[in-house]
């Protein structure tokens, strides 16, 4: 059974790292969790978003945070990535496997996949 | 919603916007019903503005004039053959005893119910997104009762970050562990 010390242990091995880590990110990835974009599959969108993160070993940099409604519910769920000093990317109606190739392309590679932009859609 | 968990996402994101400190999330399962309710410690409402957030066309977004989540879990519940209601407590008017309540009751039985989904990977969510803030959750089951109180975890955290991934995952067993394990 998962006890409380073992909490602990986890607790005193991530001190150290934690105050390393603090003011370091520099990229924000936001995900859309108001009634649209869960509806639309957002939670799925950010465990993934999560996950490979920290597989991929860009939790240094990269922070993976929720908003509310964006404003383009048709499009939930919606990611954004905000780097600094460069222009916001809006990544639309994303998927668990988009949101793998976006972590692996575009966070990991610094190439924005065009194609899952709002500016990729044929409107 | 595709699962019940989401709506339990989503309305306990309307707890945390509303400045709650503790939201509680309890599900009470027996053969036929589940019953949720969740409550918090928020602003709360008017008794005028509890009136019209079951009307879809009320909402305190600015971005679009509808407000879909607790019409939808409402007619989720209703169309069960169960029931909702939402009561509420404004901070103006009692400052000290604030907050709102949200309970609906659904008949598993009937054809309509939502099944409840992953509501552990729900609760995560919430933590994940609002680390600053502290949950209950309690799962009452016709075997066990699963029980998470960010409370107790952040004590033992002594200021590392709730949300951070590490300890998230930690969550994730401890919750994993208490829905799979076998009682004595």
């Amino acid at each position: 059974m998962k006890s409380l010390a073992e909490l602990k242990a986890i607790k005193e091995k991530m001190k150290d790292k934690v105050i390393l880590r603090e003011g370091a990110n520099d990229v924000r990835v936001v995900v859309g969790m108001a009634t649209c974009g869960i509806a639309a599959g957002a939670r799925p969108v950010l465990n993934t978003l999560v996950e490979e993160v920290n597989a991929g070993g860009l939790s240094d940099k990269v922070t993976v945070s929720q908003t509310g409604c964006i404003g383009i519910c048709q499009f939930e769920p919606v990611v954004e990535v905000f780097e600094a000093g460069k222009e916001k990317v809006t990544y639309v109606k994303m998927t668990p496997e988009k949101a793998k190739r976006v972590v692996e392309e575009h966070l990991k590679g610094g190439k924005v996949i065009g194609e899952y932009t709002l500016g990729g859609q044929n409107l | 919603m595709k699962e019940l968990s989401l709506n339990i996402l989503d309305i306990a994101e309307n707890s945390v916007k509303a400045g709650a400190s503790l939201t509680e999330i309890r599900i009470e399962e027996d053969e036929t019903h589940l019953t949720l309710v969740i409550k918090d410690d928020g602003c709360g409402m008017s008794e005028e503005v509890v009136k019209s957030v079951t009307d879809p066309f009320y909402t305190t977004r600015t971005t679009r004039n509808v407000g879909m989540g607790i019409p939808l879990l409402k007619m989720e519940a209703e169309i069960t053959g169960g029931s909702f209601s939402i009561t509420s407590k404004s901070q103006d008017e009692y400052p000290n005893d604030h907050g709102t309540t949200v309970t609906a009751v659904f008949d598993k039985t009937h054809i309509d119910f939502t099944p409840l989904g992953d509501v552990s990977a729900s609760i995560l969510t919430l933590i994940q997104g609002h680390p600053d803030t502290d949950f209950l959750f309690i799962h009452k089951l016709a075997d066990r009762t699963v029980t998470l109180d960010t409370r107790e975890i952040r004590e033992v955290l002594e200021g590392v970050p709730i949300g951070s991934y590490e300890i998230i995952k930690w969550i994730e067993g401890f919750l994993d562990e208490q829905y799979t394990n076998q009682e004595e």
